[in-house]
């Protein structure tokens, strides 16, 4: 006697995104907590010291919030105009903050009013940093000019004016207190070295760049500019390494996560592309309501922090084991014991074996098939897709199935009352233009309205399902011959462009067209 | 019909063992069931053939346990005759020579048979009595008989003998028939036949309660009736009860009469408690319909027979316990015959749904795969999916299935299988659903099998596609996958055939009347070959020194082109059906469709002249065959048997019978085999294990030699399917230990020897033949280890022995088992050994295939 063979769930293999160790790592993130401030959020900076609070510039405030504070703990309001820029230092103690009023403050991160005043510049300051000893400033200004400041006496030391454009980025070395990046509207790069009162290396990133990061071991430089991401080797003199372009709008804040592993772009398209540090391809992506202006990753990637053009700060927190195994331990299970009890033991030579049939499990519904209850199972099946989730259709769908393979699908859907005929009727609305479900539940359709054809007009609920169904379809074939006549404008091109690929054609039409299938 | 003296055509293995109702002996051991020519023996609890009954010269269509003597069984064949056999030690007894049908035995022992009667010129089918004469003779020729019935069903499960012979009963249509045979009384029952119904409530089988005057009758309405008081005309009872939803094929009643069965095509045997019919259990999913249902005269165990060609023995009434399965036909075979590179099996579709592997040395199923992986529906005119194509690579490691279900839209899903090593059989490794939008008519894979394997399937929807194994990224923890890598089509033609050159550097498709060769390095096409009228309706390469040819069978022609020239060789105004390469040689079979019946030539590609042929091989076409590699090659040393040497040649006739090619040589050795009296262990059958294990079970311990393990480790590491045929393991290893115990001690086996050549000289009896080297070896060793207390034992094994050559004589069936049980290692020397050799490396197609791609290139581009 063979045992009853279960229904088999066909689950398809989605197309598209495919699940990598990436995504299900950059999936791991709780829902985003927003929290609006009063404008734009141009800047935001880690605390490189143990709680890792961040400063978030937004509008004439800087924003200190803790790691997991939802309000400010700090704030620097003492600001004439917008604030840019607000850094800190790297023990966490002070922290900077250019100014559209061309001013630089610098703030005591326990204190409130501004320990130092910078004075020098005509325009407004979009950069400010600290070098890495921690004595001096760099700021970069839109009167083209970069100076660095001494702290101690705040007295300017040098001054820079070698680009042509709006300073808009800059970086100091973390390794050497001499030297500094900036990035200009000029399209350049620069390479400034204190020591010599002149840039040192120049690089042309051919867009107007908007940020700049360095890597740790500061081998490598990665500027934004444009819709480009470039790297540059700076151990072989400036040369590019790759360009990337993964964003359809400009690029506006950069960010190393994963320890240096991974390298997150921020977009005015809205999108934060994740790429691998090691062949440069995007690896994750996400999504979010507005233009992002500035993107910050807490230290071993515990948070996301994204300021967007609409003054909105979202961050993600990292879901710790914790919060999942709290959702586990609601459903109470038997103890461990109960499972493996007596299946240790060792027979005895004196022992009479008595062997156990094994008893087959069963899913309910396909208990049910077995006793060719095939109503009872198809409403089992819609039952069961409510409980796991993510089998939602592929459970009914291999019942339908099954029950079609065997003929009786009529009779599962015939004698309905109108609550039921609405939930088939609503699944079948679901599911109906799924490629991989389709074949299945127009006969399902098909036969629906064959049986149900007398009550119409007898319900309104099931009326408006059907309306409903209705207005699918016809959606649905407008948009079939909006493919189609797109399929077929292609097909005219390609034959118009095949046969001629080597005469050469008068005009550019061709020679664009050429272009775009190489893109 | 045979054309060559040194060859013939034959039925090998394969043949319906659920033809008729099989026999279940008086104490439960053993089941015997007509197997097309022969009748064969299992043994009900190992599930193993014992014996082959051969004598017969036509289809076997009747089988009964003779009531006076438990050991015997009566067996009526077309042949006219009816034999009697002693089934435990396969002897026949006597032959009656008449024309039958089928044939019963009532409890008196009296025999009845169904044969044709004639009456107003009209030839019907008569249930006729016979008296066999008590004679001792071995030929007895019957003289009189009386007719029963004039008409009856052809159909042996329509008459029935009820309580100790007293009547019989037979239906047919909607007629209902008991004759009481001390009264001579005749009574007729009919059932309405007016109206709808009347088709549906048609008779469809009867049987009788053993002991009570009650009859059940099974009906197509699936309705069973228990007719009662039907010795009067008028004043008859009847009462139905219904369970089956279609008609009820087979009824039973146990031997008390306490419980009755019944079965049908929804393939579960019911039971009905007698006398509360309202009560039943229930036996569900036996696999396939129930033909017949058999009960052991000790009610202990039941035995169903299925459409399936399948037996199974069900033991107290709830548990089966054996399953004895046959080459299964099923409605036809879909797939192409295929031979299993490793289990040297025959692969065809088998159950709905299943792939079988089929032993043709062993004539015994070695397993099925479930393709399918669905619960089977028993319902008529339901679509099911069925295994429509089939393809294994050539070393045996990959398989691919297409499975179709033709309900509104055709739905068909391509499956790749991997042979894993661990648990001996195949394992899913990619489903592709929809492969094509149109029905697949041909898969193959390519030859080339340097871990790289290409698959090939063509479609009615005009296009063919390539299928490769694409290795994943070591980053992802996934398996290896089959993907698709090219499709490829011309002119929007119908492809309709695919080959592979022998060395997978060329593949030719066929599109209606053209030939495409493609190279499946680069997928380009390379040159078409054409060859007007006539779409190709067969394609195949040639091998070995032949591989510059490509063989194309149209409608009408056979066409050979060279593909060094790309230019036709030769061709023939032939009508082939089938064409065949022997991948072990040269030859090609071509199976022609002549006017009714099958032609078959052989010839090689280079010459348009064949050096076989045999017209008539059977009646209509002949779509599927194999070349089925031998173990060794034979030495035929007749030219026109040659092609026979490598490979057998295996073929399926229009009406799905296994046929192959038997030589002289061959048949020889066979008929030396047989002569051989067959001998069994009465307790448990004789099974390759049971001499393993069974018999030297206590003997193994003790003779612990490195040597005696190794045998076992090699007997055990395979897995069961893959075991070589029984009688390969059965000869080499027996033999082997008997030299080993020959070394220790001296042995019984010699000893046996020398009885029994001192009772061949002293008695002249006909002893089998033997071959000279062993006896010479045997004796050399004789002499001087008898002791006196041996003697006297000999002497009183002498006297038992041959006693039953003697009862055979005068026709006493008594049988002394145990002294055979003495015989039996001797017995297992004495078998001359198949060896198992390995086949002889394929020798590698010569070079010139990659030659002749470089003008096909230039002749593309002229």
């Amino acid at each position: 006697m063979a045992s009853f063979k279960p229904t088999r769930i066909q689950v398809y293999p989605k197309l598209g995104e495919k699940v990598t160790q990436d995504t299900l790592y950059w999936k791991n993130y709780k829902a985003p907590v927003q929290i609006k401030e009063f404008g734009a959020i141009t800047s935001i900076d880690f605390s490189p010291l143990a709680p890792h609070t961040y400063a978030v510039t937004a509008s004439t405030r800087v924003h200190i919030y803790g790691p997991f504070s939802q309000e400010p703990v700090k704030t620097f309001t003492r600001f004439k105009d917008t604030a840019y820029s607000g850094r800190f230092r790297s023990d966490g103690q002070l922290l900077v903050a250019g100014c559209e009023d061309s001013a630089v403050r610098l703030f005591d991160v326990s204190g409130r009013v501004a320990i130092r005043m910078f004075k020098g510049h005509t325009k407004a300051v979009h950069v400010a940093d600290f070098t890495s000893h921690g004595y001096q400033i760099l700021t970069g200004s839109d009167d083209y000019t970069c100076k660095l400041w001494d702290i101690p006496n705040s007295a300017e030391l040098t001054s820079y004016k070698e680009h042509t454009d709006y300073i808009r980025c800059g970086i100091t070395s973390k390794l050497n207190r001499d030297l500094f990046f900036t990035g200009s509207y000029d399209h350049t790069l620069k390479l400034f070295d204190a020591r010599v009162d002149k840039s040192v290396m120049n690089m042309d990133h051919g867009q107007p760049v908007e940020s700049l990061l360095l890597y740790p071991s500061e081998g490598l430089l990665v500027s934004a500019g444009g819709r480009y991401v470039k790297v540059w080797d700076l151990l072989k003199g400036g040369q590019p390494l790759v360009s990337l372009k993964n964003h359809h709008k400009t690029v506006t804040s950069l960010c190393l996560g994963s320890n240096g592993q991974r390298l997150l772009s921020a977009s005015l398209d809205r999108h934060v592309k994740v790429y691998s540090t090691t062949n440069y391809k995007v690896v994750h992506n996400f999504d979010y309501a507005a233009s992002i202006l500035s993107l910050g990753l807490a230290p071993d990637d515990e948070s996301i922090v994204v300021g967007m053009t609409n003054g909105i700060l979202s961050i993600k927190h990292k879901r710790t084991p914790e919060d999942s195994k709290g959702a586990v331990q609601q459903k109470r299970q038997p103890a461990y014991r109960i499972f493996v009890k007596g299946k240790n033991y060792v027979p005895k030579q004196e022992d009479y074996l008595v062997s156990k049939p094994v008893r087959q499990y069963l899913a309910k519904y396909d208990k049910l098939l077995r006793k060719f209850n095939v109503s009872k199972a198809l409403d089992e099946a819609m039952e069961v897709s409510t409980v796991f989730f993510f089998l939602k259709s592929e459970i009914p769908m291999a019942v339908i199935k099954e029950l079609d393979r065997r003929g009786t699908l009529k009779n599962a859907l015939a004698g309905r009352d109108e609550k039921e005929l609405c939930q088939l009727l609503s699944f079948v609305i679901m599911n109906l233009v799924d490629t991989r479900f389709t074949a299945t539940l127009t006969t399902m359709a098909e036969m629906l309205l064959d049986i149900y054809q007398s009550t119409v007009g007898m319900s309104s609920l099931v009326d408006r399902q059907l309306l409903r169904l209705q207005e699918l379809l016809d959606k649905e074939t407008e948009y079939q011959q909006e493919l189609m006549e797109v399929l077929g404008m292609l097909d005219v091109l390609f034959a118009s462009a095949h046969p001629r690929k080597e005469v050469t054609l008068p005009g550019d039409g061709a020679n664009e067209f050429n272009k775009r299938k190489e893109a | 019909m045979v054309a060559h003296a040194d060859t013939r055509v034959v039925h090998r293995g394969g043949s319906k063992i659920n033809f008729r109702a099989p026999v279940i002996t008086q104490d439960s051991r053993f089941l015997i069931c007509v197997s097309g020519e022969c009748i064969k023996v299992f043994s009900t609890s190992t599930e193993e053939c014992i014996h082959h009954l051969q004598g017969h010269k036509e289809l076997v269509t009747g089988l009964v346990l003779n009531p006076s003597n438990h050991l015997q069984v009566f067996s009526c064949s077309e042949d006219g005759t009816i034999r009697l056999w002693d089934f435990t030690d396969g002897i026949l007894i006597r032959v009656t020579l008449l024309r039958i049908l089928s044939m019963h035995v009532s409890a008196k022992g009296d025999v009845f048979l169904v044969m044709p009667v004639k009456r107003n010129k009209k030839e019907k089918f008569g249930l006729v009595s016979l008296n066999l004469p008590p004679s001792v003779e071995q030929h007895v020729m019957v003289k009189g008989h009386t007719i029963v019935f004039q008409s009856v069903s052809t159909d042996p499960k329509c008459i029935a003998f009820g309580q100790g012979g007293e009547y019989v009963a037979s239906v047919k249509d909607n007629v209902l028939h008991v004759y009481f045979l001390n009264k001579k009384t005749f009574y007729r029952f009919a059932l309405g036949t007016s109206g709808e119904m009347a088709a549906r409530n048609a008779f469809t089988c009867v049987a009788c309660h053993p002991k009570d005057d009650c009859i059940a009758t099974g009906h197509g309405d699936g309705k069973i009736r228990l007719w009662r008081n039907f010795n009067q005309e008028k004043e008859y009872t009847f009462s139905t009860v219904h369970w089956h939803h279609s008609g009820v094929n087979a009824l039973c009643f146990t031997p008390e009469g306490t419980n009755l069965l019944s079965g049908g095509l929804e393939s579960v045997l019911v039971q009905w408690r007698y006398g509360q019919e309202g009560q039943k259990d229930f036996l569900p999913r036996l696999g396939s319909s129930i033909k017949e249902i058999v009960v052991s005269p000790d009610g202990s165990l039941f035995c169903t027979s299925h459409t399936d060609n399948k037996i199974t023995v069900i033991k107290n009434c709830t548990k089966v316990s054996a399953v004895i399965q046959g080459l299964v036909h099923g409605d036809g075979v879909k797939t192409a015959l295929m031979v299993d590179p490793r289990t040297k099996a025959l692969v065809l579709n088998g159950k709905p749904g299943h792939l079988q592997f089929y032993s043709l040395q062993r004539d015994q199923q070695l397993y099925n795969l479930d393709i399918v992986q669905q619960e089977y529906i028993n319902q008529s005119n339901l679509d099911q999916f069925e295994v429509v194509k089939a393809a294994l690579d050539s070393r045996g490691s990959w398989l691919a299935t297409v499975e179709q279900r033709s309900a509104k839209e055709v739905e068909i899903s391509l499956k790749l299988w991997a042979f894993d090593e661990h648990t001996q059989s195949f394992v899913l490794n990619t489903t592709i659903s929809a492969p094509h939008d149109g029905p697949i008519s041909e898969i193959c894979f390519s030859p080339s099998s340097q871990n790289s394997t290409t698959l090939v399937s063509v479609s009615l929807d005009g296009h063919f596609k390539a299928w490769q194994l694409t290795q994943p990224d070591p980053s992802d923890d996934e398996e290896a996958s089959w993907s698709c890598d090219f499709v490829g089509d011309y002119h929007s033609l119908e492809p309709k055939c695919c080959c592979f050159s022998a060395d997978g550097s060329l593949l030719a498709v066929s599109f209606k009347e053209v030939v495409t060769v493609w190279s499946p390095a680069s997928w380009d096409l390379l040159t078409t070959l054409s060859q007007p009228p006539g779409a190709i309706q067969d394609l195949c390469f040639g091998r070995l020194s032949c591989s510059k040819y490509l063989l194309g069978a149209t409608d009408k022609n056979l066409c050979c082109w060279n593909l060094l020239t790309c230019s036709l060789e030769w061709s023939t105004a032939l009508d082939v059906s089938l064409l065949l390469a022997d991948p072990l040689s040269e030859n090609v079979a071509a199976f022609c469709g002549a006017e009714k019946t099958t032609d078959l030539f052989v010839f090689r590609p280079s010459e348009p002249r064949p050096h076989f042929s045999q017209q008539a091989l059977c009646t209509g076409r002949v779509t599927r065959a194999v070349f089925a590699p031998r173990d060794e090659p034979l030495d035929g040393c007749e030219e026109s048997s040659q092609w026979l040497n490598r490979s057998q040649l295996y073929f399926l006739t229009h009406n799905m019978e296994l046929l192959t090619f038997l030589t002289k040589p061959e048949e020889e050795r066979l008929m030396a085999l047989s002569k051989q009296v067959p001998t069994i262990d009465d307790s448990v059958a004789m099974t390759p294990f049971y001499l393993l294990l069974g018999k030297h079970r206590k003997r193994v311990p003790c003779n612990d030699e490195a040597d005696d393990s190794r045998l076992w480790g090699e007997s055990w590491n395979f897995g069961v399917p893959n075991l070589a045929p029984g009688n390969h393991v059965m000869s080499s290893c027996v033999s082997s230990m008997c030299l080993l115990r020959d070394e220790e001690q001296p042995t019984e086996v010699e000893m046996e020897s020398e009885k029994e050549e001192e009772d061949s000289e002293e008695e002249g009896a006909s002893v089998p033949p033997r071959p000279e080297h062993e006896s010479s070896d045997t004796g050399a060793k004789l002499g001087p280890v008898l002791t006196k207390a041996e003697h006297r034992e000999l002497r009183g094994v002498k006297k038992l022995d041959y006693s039953w050559i003697r009862g055979l004589v005068t026709s006493n069936p008594v049988v002394n088992t145990t002294k055979q049980m003495v015989k039996t290692p001797k017995q297992r020397v004495k078998t001359p050994k198949p060896m198992a050799k390995t086949p002889k490396p394929m020798v590698k197609t010569p070079k010139p295939m990659v030659k002749t791609t470089k003008p096909m290139v230039e002749t593309t581009n002229p």
